[in-house]
Order: structure tokens, then C-alpha cells, then sequence
């Protein structure tokens, strides 16, 4: 969710953050182009397939992973279905509500999974057990525990730690018919998908801004980049526009940030 | 745009750089504008863009219900963009879905940045956008032809908001992806800008690009953008200025 609608900022406090952001710096402390400092702990759930817990400063979420068989999509008859969805829990703001999911929450998840899925992360075509019947299916659910900005980054850190830790139930087919097995295997993850979110408060762009700073911003720009440096998803948000040399600049931010955040994935899911 | 990308079967572009529809890399499909096109409404619009059918109505400024949603210093934009279920291969279920959700979001906040909403405090201003037939790039066509109904409500605005997409097929940067190469293509990147004011103000990425791939597709689709913003004008002056000699003027401003 967007704290833009329900967290006021004070005109004082908005104020001196763009003094200070004239000189770059921020209300926290912080460089634009720091992120809050990230913790990752995978494992967290045994009944799920795989887990993650992520923090980024104050923002909590948690992701979990399950694994079953199904149909696949018509249009991808040889590829497994990935599904990544987000719930804003009640418990997790003041100003989180429970019911069907919100605009934002959409807005979040389908930014997630765009990621996700366009950075071919998740391998689906090894997913496929019979062609146009049976696939296995991947889901991942994202509780969003505690709100404090950037909800974009957190849920994307945490989708990508609990399928990279994720163990599932190998099945086979026999005689055209699919069977479980007793073995346990990873889901086939090649490539480590960053998403990095900027905030354009007044002529600044700060990574991975906080609920104050959501508050305060323009509007913002999701970049998600692979290991290779490439883009693979990007969404710009909110009710106002950017330069296109902001829009390059962000990206160029984005390559680098992402390539420090990667490390930190890789560290936790070893 | 999602889980249906497949491997392409066939060549989507041919040796002599010629795609299925006979365009070259950088070309759009034809696009025809017109302003006026729905009798009820303070303002409206109609786009075909290549296949693409699209319908737009504002209504308002008006009285905003329900009342909680009242901003006191300003208009509350809505806007709706809903596909017809007839609009698509297989039918589609008429309930907005998640994918609708997103685009109307993301086609609001393409739109407020052009809007002077401080003129209309506590009034709505709603944007219904309704795709009849869809060909790819259907929420670019829905934001260039609504900024149109906007404008032909008489709505204050600071410029118009024009949108275009590019994208990767067959591993090279096209402008103004249409359905097959949507579907077939490695990536899509819808773009909407303020061509005046040097603003993007929609701007969605999926696919793999390399770093210098995605600034190539990024201003082309600013590029094109630009040609199309020509058309608006074009449509503009045809309804408030029967045509000709405004329309002259309008292109040469735009080349400048």
C-alpha cells in the first residue's frame, strides 16, 4: 500500500527534508542512494515450501512458498504457472484495512511478479510434466507484516529468497499419469532478479524511500535488473511525472544498487 | 502481458528488417483520431490505433459520490479502463480483473500530472475508457485519446498526454508493438509523456534489456510519442476549428 494517502507529512518536516536533500542528504542519515539496511532470513515456515523473512529498515514482510500440480494456461501449454500475490495484512498500519485486495495491493503484486517472471528467474519450461495437462504449480503468498515505505523492494527480496530455499515434492510420470515421489528438489532458479524502487521528492531521487519519505515524494520508479545488468521490469507510480534524463539516471542507480543488494540475497540463501 | 510470452515460432521481422505487417523498425500503424464522439458526455474521444478500437468519455467537473472521497483542494480524477468482452480472441469476463485494476491505476496517475485539478475543488472528474477491439498498446491509445476528452471537456490542462510503446522483437527495438508481436516479442515498454512540459508520466517495462537497449527504446517511444501528439492537434483543431489552416500551423509548431 502507498502510505502517499494516509501518511501526512508536516509542511515543517517537509520542508527541511528538501533543504536537506539540496545538499543530499536525508532525514535519517542516509545518502540518496543508500538503502535502509536489509535482513533476510529464510526457513522461517516448515509447513511451507520454502520461506523467507525479509526487513528493510521498519518494513517487514513475509513470503511463502507452495507447491502443487495443475493445469497450465492454455497459451503456455509446456510451461509451469508462477503465481506471486500480496496481501497488506490489517495488522501491519494503522491505516491497512482488511477486505478484497486494495488497488495498491494489486499494484504491488503484479510489480513483484513482472519481475520476477520477466527476468526468467524461474525456469517454467522444467516445470512442465505433460505438456497442456499437467504443470507444477508455484505459488507465492506475501504477508505484509509491518509498513514503513517501499513495500515493492521488500516483497521482491522476499519472493526471491524463498524460492531460491525452496525444496519441493519431485513428481514423475508413469504411464501418463503423474505420481509424487519421496524426493525432495529445488525449484529450478538461474537468475537473481533486484528490484529497486526511487522516490523523486521535489528535483531529487532517493532509493528505497520510507514511509515519511513515500509521504513527502513525487512520485516513484520501480527497476528491476538482472545479473547482467539488464532491466527486466520497471513501473512508474503515483500522480506526477519525471524527466526522461531522471528516468536513465534511475536506471543507471538501479544497475548499481541492485548489484550490492544481490550479494546480500546470495549471502542469506547459501 | 503476463505468462503468455512464448518462444517465437516464426521470424517476427524478415532479412530486409520488414515485420509481419510490412512496417519497418521504427514505423507506427495507423492511427485515426477523432473528438466528440459520445453525445452524453461533457467530453470524449475515439481512437483506432492499428486494430485497436477504443472509447472515451469524461464526465464532470460534477458532484463527487460518495462524499468521504471529497479532496478540498482539489478534483478527484477517476479513471476506468475495461476491455469489452468481445475485445479479445477468447471471451473475457466482464468483471474488472487485476490486470484492468492495474491499468486504470496506472493510466489515473498518466493522466492527473496534465490536469490542472486545483481549478475543481471537491468535484470529480471521471475518465471512463472502454477498449472495443484490442491490439496491443490498447492503454497507450486509451491515455492519447482520453487526454483528448479531457481537452474536449473543457477540462484545465497544463498539456496534453500522449503515450506510445516500444519494445524488443526478434532481439532488436521496435516502436508500437501490435498483438502477435506483443505476445511473441521478448518485451513491451509503454511509455506516455507531457510533450511540452518534457514529462513522462507513464512508463511500464517488461522483457530483458540491456542497459543501452532500454534507453533506445525509451526514446523512440518518446520519439514517437511526439509524431503522435502531431494527430492529437490535428483532432483537436478538426472539431474546434473545422481543420485545414490550424492543422498546418499546429505541425509546423510541432516540428520546431
Amino acid at each position: 500500500m502507498s502510505m502517499k494517502k494516509n501518511y501526512v507529512v508536516e509542511t515543517i518536516r517537509k520542508t527541511q527534508m528538501l533543504e536537506l536533500l539540496a545538499s543530499g542528504q536525508r532525514l535519517d542519515g542516509r545518502t540518496p542512494e543508500q538503502h535502509r539496511p536489509i535482513t533476510l532470513k529464510v526457513g522461517v515456515i516448515q509447513k511451507a515450501n520454502g520461506s523467507a523473512s525479509v526487513t528493510l529498515g521498519n518494513s517487514e514482510v513475509l513470503a511463502g512458498v507452495k507447491v502443487a500440480t495443475g493445469t497450465p494456461f492454455p497459451d503456455t501449454p509446456d510451461k509451469g504457472l508462477l503465481v506471486v500475490n500480496a496481501e497488506i495484512l490489517p495488522l501491519s498500519s494503522p491505516y491497512a484495512e482488511p477486505g478484497p485486495p486494495s488497488e495498491d495491493a494489486i499494484e504491488l503484486a503484479r510489480v513483484v511478479d513482472r519481475g520476477i517472471r520477466e527476468s526468467e528467474m524461474v525456469d517454467l519450461t522444467k516445470l512442465c510434466l505433460i505438456p497442456g495437462k499437467t504443470v507444477y504449480t508455484v505459488f507465492v503468498d506475501v504477508n505484509v507484516m509491518n509498513v514503513d515505505g517501499n513495500l515493492f523492494d521488500a516483497m521482491s527480496y522476499a519472493v526471491v529468497a524463498a524460492l531460491r530455499s525452496a525444496k519441493m515434492k519431485k513428481f514423475i510420470v508413469k504411464d501418463d499419469k503423474v505420481e509424487a515421489t519421496d524426493e525432495m528438489v529445488p525449484i529450478p532458479v538461474e537468475k537473481i532478479p533486484v528490484s529497486v524502487t526511487l522516490a523523486r521528492i521535489g528535483e531529487s531521487l532517493v532509493v528505497d524511500p520510507n514511509a515519511e519519505e513515500e509521504g513527502a515524494m513525487d512520485m516513484r520508479i520501480t527497476i528491476t535488473t538482472d545479473d547482467e545488468g539488464n532491466v527486466c521490469a520497471s513501473q512508474k507510480g503515483e500522480a506526477a511525472g519525471i524527466t526522461p534524463e531522471h528516468v536513465l539516471q534511475a536506471a543507471d542507480t538501479s544497475i548499481m544498487v541492485g548489484k550490492e543488494i544481490r550479494k546480500t540475497i546470495i549471502e542469506a540463501t547459501k | 502481458m503476463e505468462g503468455s510470452r512464448m518462444e517465437p515460432k516464426k521470424k517476427l521481422i524478415d532479412a530486409a528488417g520488414n515485420r509481419l505487417d510490412g512496417r519497418k523498425w521504427d514505423e507506427l500503424r495507423p492511427i485515426r483520431l477523432e473528438v466528440g464522439t459520445v453525445k452524453n458526455a461533457d467530453g470524449s474521444a475515439y481512437i483506432e490505433w492499428g486494430k485497436n478500437k477504443i472509447m472515451v468519455a469524461v464526465y464532470g467537473p460534477k458532484e463527487v459520490h460518495p462524499k468521504h472521497q471529497v479532496l478540498p483542494d482539489r478534483a478527484l480524477l477517476r479513471a476506468r479502463y475495461h476491455m469489452a468482452p468481445f475485445s479479445v480472441d477468447d471471451r473475457k469476463n466482464p468483471a474488472p480483473s487485476r490486470r484492468e485494476i492495474e491499468i486504470s491505476k496506472v493510466t489515473r496517475e498518466a493522466l492527473v500530472p496534465a490536469v490542472i485539478v486545483e481549478d475543481y475543488p471537491r468535484t470529480a472528474i471521471e475518465v471512463w475508457i472502454e477498449v472495443l477491439q484490442s491490439d496491443g498498446g490498447s492503454r497507450v491509445a486509451g491515455i492519447t485519446a482520453a487526454s483528448l476528452a479531457l481537452a474536449d471537456a473543457g477540462i484545465n490542462m497544463r498539456d496534453l498526454v500522449v503515450g506510445c510503446s516500444c519494445g524488443i522483437v526478434d532481439g532488436q527495438v521496435v516502436s508500437d508493438l501490435d498483438d502477435t508481436e506483443d505476445k511473441e516479442g521478448q518485451g513491451d515498454m509503454p511509455v506516455a509523456i507531457m510533450p511540452n512540459l518534457n514529462q513522462v508520466t507513464l512508463l511500464q517495462v517488461d522483457g530483458i534489456y540491456s542497459r543501452e537497449q532500454f534507453q533506445k527504446a525509451f526514446e523512440l517511444a518518446i520519439a514517437k510519442g511526439r509524431e503522435i501528439y502531431a494527430m492529437q492537434r490535428e483532432a483537436l483543431a478538426k472539431k474546434y476549428f473545422g481543420g485545414e489552416a490550424m492543422t498546418v500551423q499546429a505541425e509546423e509548431e510541432v516540428s520546431e
